[in-house]
């Protein structure tokens, strides 16, 4: 599990990599339609070197990270008001399913003429990627935690805030990380293409003007960065899942 | 005699239209071991649920004094907790921390159990399970403990050693219990008087007192009396 593994993550990648140089130096497709990966590996250094890759980086991470944490930061509570009560989640689940089934992707016209462009658009377009998801795993977890954890914590006295804090939270915990990790892995797709459209800077914006610089060459390497990201974000919060409180919902 | 710490009187439940119990009433006095046996779907978890004051029965009175807590069959331990944090958890009332600390290590070792205390109740088997799951409900210093089929899940021999355990406890820590059961050789080992609840819709059919001092063995002569008289009773068996 240590030391072989790395070797063996970085085969395939490296195979994928080796074949698509042979491929672009074969001179098959003009090198507009099919960058070579050196070129690639120029067009990173430079953008680097340029301080427009962190500086988009940096732009789409934060769209990322406000409209998911304004997602997660409502979305768990209101998951846990829709799981308490069979009547509630009656009244409100139908919605929640239509909303987490439309595209956000078909919101992006809405949230320009109402926001304009920048951070807002795609901080609304993220937030309407996750939240749904959230409140909808969130509140199937509550309901369906074991009635037998309530009984002891009735005969404990555990009421009200400590219930919550002691039985309700840490009970659902295993699967609401779950769905953040989902939920996160959505905004990161969505704040790509929200930002080819509503942007001035971010990764999806350095997309969309490589596309116009006919760069393909910086359109391959911005690609490179955003799926490097995007699993690195998912570390992140895998890591949340080692936690030993939570580690019991991993088992078996 | 004491007073009654739990009195059903004319008690009768059912779901809908199911008819579950049917005028079902006994008493269980202070320091007394009740047993209650019969067959599946008899009712026997219902009407644990009836004495807890989980559920409201359809007609009849339950009356209880004290405090009490629940044994279940399936893990009622907290998986997100330790052992030690679980029996802590059931310890909330003693106010002083370092007291509570004690009085868990105490609880654990009664079970020998000392050195899982920072274990996960996942990495435990099902009889240790079962096991911090008795402490954890013995810590609470209530009146009355209700055991629900506790030791169903765990194999013969595990199951065996079990009763043991919990005469051993209840020797060292006296307390009023209603144990429900299937298991008619264990409700006869461990029990002061066993109720036979009929078919649904139960009732009590049948009441075997056990004059013999706590703990016994299983092949004690007034044991297996016992349950050759449970057993006849439900026609396994025939009068000897």
């Amino acid at each position: 599990m240590s030391r072989r593994v790395p070797i063996l993550a970085i085969t395939a990648p490296a195979a994928l990599v080796a074949a698509w140089a042979g491929l672009a130096s074969l001179g098959l497709f003009p090198p507009s339609l099919f960058p070579h990966p050196a070129a690639v590996a120029r067009g990173l250094v430079e953008e680097a070197a340029s301080g427009r890759l962190l500086n988009d980086a940096v732009a789409s991470l934060f769209r990322v990270g406000c409209g998911f944490l304004l997602a997660a930061g409502l979305g768990v509570p209101a998951g846990l008001a829709l799981g308490q009560s069979v009547r509630v989640r009656e009244a409100f689940l139908p919605l929640v399913n239509f909303f987490r089934s439309l595209s956000p992707l078909a919101w992006i016209p809405f949230a320009i003429l109402w926001l304009g462009i920048g951070d807002p658009p795609a901080i609304f377009l993220i937030f309407m990627a996750s939240f749904f998801p959230i409140v909808l795993a969130t509140s199937a977890a509550v309901a369906g935690i074991p009635s037998v954890y309530f009984r002891v914590a009735r005969d404990l006295g555990l009421q009200g805030a400590a219930l919550l804090r002691e039985v309700t939270l840490p009970a659902v915990a295993p699967q609401v990380i779950t769905a953040l990790r989902v939920s996160a892995g959505l905004a990161w797709l969505v704040v790509v293409a929200a930002e080819m459209i509503a942007g001035r800077d971010g990764l999806g914006f350095a997309i969309w003007d490589a596309r116009n610089g006919l760069r393909s060459d910086l359109l391959v390497s911005t690609m490179i960065v955003i799926g490097c990201i995007g699993i690195a974000l998912d570390r992140v919060l895998v890591g949340l899942q080692r936690v030993p409180s939570v580690g019991w919902g991993y088992e078996r | 005699m004491s007073e009654p710490l739990l009195a059903l009187t004319g008690v009768s439940h059912g779901f809908g239209s199911l008819d579950v119990l049917r005028e079902v009433s006994f008493e269980v006095r202070r320091g007394e071991f009740l047993a209650v046996v019969g067959p599946s779907g008899c009712g026997k978890t219902t009407l644990l649920n009836l004495c807890s004051g989980w559920i409201a029965p359809s007609a009849g009175k339950v009356v209880r004094s004290g405090r009490l807590r629940m044994v279940f069959q399936q893990d009622g331990l907290f998986p997100w907790l330790t052992v030690g944090e679980n029996v802590r958890l059931g310890l909330r009332h003693v106010g002083d921390p370092a007291a509570r600390e004690t009085r868990a290590e105490a609880l654990l070792r009664l079970v020998s159990l000392e050195s899982f205390g920072a274990h996960y109740p996942h990495q435990l088997s099902g009889g240790m399970r079962q096991r911090v799951e008795l402490v954890r409900a013995l810590g609470g210093e209530t009146d009355l403990l209700l055991m629900d089929e506790p030791f169903s899940s765990l194999d013969y021999l595990a199951r065996l050693r079990m009763r043991a355990e919990l005469a051993r406890l209840l020797r060292e820590q006296p307390r009023t219990v209603v144990l429900v059961t299937h298991d008619i050789e264990e409700a006869a080992q461990l029990a002061d008087r066993v109720l036979l609840l009929s078919d649904r819709p139960g009732r009590v059919r049948d009441e075997v007192s056990l004059d013999l001092p706590r703990p016994r063995e299983a092949t004690h002569p007034g044991v297996v009396a016992a349950v050759h008289r449970i057993l006849t009773e439900l026609g396994l068996e025939t009068e000897r």
